[in-house]
């Protein structure tokens, strides 16, 4: 069980992440990386939210739909994970001003964030029970943060470098994209 | 210039708006899919069903939904018809189904349909409305189709029409695949290219090149409270 779940969570952090192999959350990842700091408050935001919205949509699923109604799990997902970010953002705005300021912000993004509904449903196309999957949640959020936090990194020195001008802007950060994707194939083997 | 007019809302969607080229919208199946040129073209499929479909009804329902939750009630519709999407492939198309696996539930958070439905359809008619689905879920299946091609030939040296059927291209004059190209990696930098040409093309056409993305193409932005937030940590951060 304990080396199940260390796998899930290795696996979500290097061999299977999120961004950079399984092009989950592809937006946020090309969006809102120019700065380091902003990138890490996003990462932290959507692994919450994962993990979150896992403890919700994994009972729901398994105790009020599968048997009868499981062709309304995109529907009822979607609109769960939805409701949950806007009750989540409200809360902290009420109640944790500071931390609404580091990463409250951010939580209006997450709504139409594949990554958070990808998860969710992934929990189901590999049968994992309950604690597997909120372990599957913070794997792929530790990975999405990571992959954020070392692409932004990237993208603050191609800030400074001389580049052609057909590929100024996105081609280029798409290339070094490339580059950091390549990097994280090393961990699975070629 | 009335027939102009309505033929230019669907050719729209396909050259001057392409989604994925000029837009920036969807990338995150565009990178996943198209490892294959059958890929593309069955997740571009899709999705201009949904788009077809969910572009009439919220024109049809412009009026009623109210402005305050027009977003949630559109991300249900479409999530409905992304659920009828997803059974009629899986009864008539399972091996799409399978290679497409759960990118075709996350249609749902393509942004192209919800962009769509907030920026057209919910101020247009219904004809217009049918015309911009139409034209711009063509211009995401000829983009994804091209790309899964360059990867495909590339990657594995031949295309897989279907099980049975594959035509060998470069394999067969014995030039070794480039397996990276079929890899995330190679995803990233086919899409890296196809925007740099877009680019150099509307550049000489005198337009704009895109800009990196930002909360500018995310097409909830109008009612999200990040941007500004943002914006404003980036200069102080500067």
């Amino acid at each position: 069980m304990t080396s199940s779940i260390v796998s899930i969570i290795l696996a979500g952090i290097f061999t299977d992440n999120m961004v950079l192999s399984k092009f989950l959350g592809i937006c946020p990842f090309l969006g809102v990386s120019k700065k380091v700091s902003t990138a890490v408050s996003m990462g932290g935001a959507v692994t919450i939210v994962m993990i979150l919205s896992t403890a919700v949509t994994w009972p729901v699923y398994r105790y009020l739909l599968a048997e009868k109604f499981a062709y309304l799990q995109t529907v009822v997902f979607i609109l769960i994970i939805a409701a949950l970010v806007q009750l989540l953002e409200i809360l902290i705005k009420k109640f944790l001003k500071s931390l609404y300021k580091s990463f409250g912000i951010y939580l209006s993004l997450i709504t139409t964030n594949c990554a958070v509904l990808g998860i969710t449903l992934l929990n189901f196309t590999e049968n994992y029970n309950f604690v597997q999957s909120l372990f599957n949640a913070l794997g792929a959020g530790l990975g999405f943060t990571l992959a954020m936090f070392i692409f932004s990194g990237v993208r603050v020195r191609l800030e400074a470098s001389n580049i052609p001008k057909s590929l100024q802007g996105l081609p280029i950060t798409l290339i070094a994209a490339a580059l950091v994707s390549l990097s994280f194939i090393g961990f699975s083997g070629m | 210039m009335a027939k102009n007019k309505t033929l230019s809302y669907f050719t729209n969607g396909i050259l001057t708006e392409n989604p994925v080229l000029r837009l920036v919208l969807g990338t995150c199946p565009t990178l996943a899919v198209t490892t294959t040129f059958m890929n593309g073209i069955g997740m571009g499929a899709a999705a201009t069903m949904v788009l077809i479909c969910s572009n009439i009804v919220i024109s049809l329902l412009r009026n009623i939904i109210p402005q305050k939750v027009r977003i949630p009630a559109f991300i249900t519709v479409i999530a409905g018809f992304v659920s009828i999407v997803q059974l009629l492939v899986k009864a008539y198309a399972p091996s799409i189904d399978k290679s497409l696996g759960i990118f075709l539930p996350l249609i749902v958070v393509n942004c192209i349909i919800l962009a769509r439905a907030e920026m057209f359809a919910s101020k247009n008619s219904v004809l217009p409305s049918l015309l911009d689905g139409l034209g711009m879920g063509v211009g995401f299946t000829v983009t994804l189709a091209i790309m899964g091609l360059i990867r495909e030939i590339i990657g594995t040296g031949q295309i897989a029409i279907s099980e049975s059927l594959t035509i060998p291209l470069t394999s067969a004059i014995g030039i070794e695949p480039m397996l990276i190209f079929i890899l995330p990696p190679g995803g990233f930098f086919v899409f890296g290219l196809l925007i740099a040409l877009s680019n150099k093309i509307a550049e000489k056409q005198g337009k704009k090149a895109v800009e990196n993305i930002g909360c500018e193409g995310c097409p909830v932005k109008d009612c999200c409270s990040a941007k500004e937030e943002i914006e404003k940590e980036e200069e102080k951060n500067d």
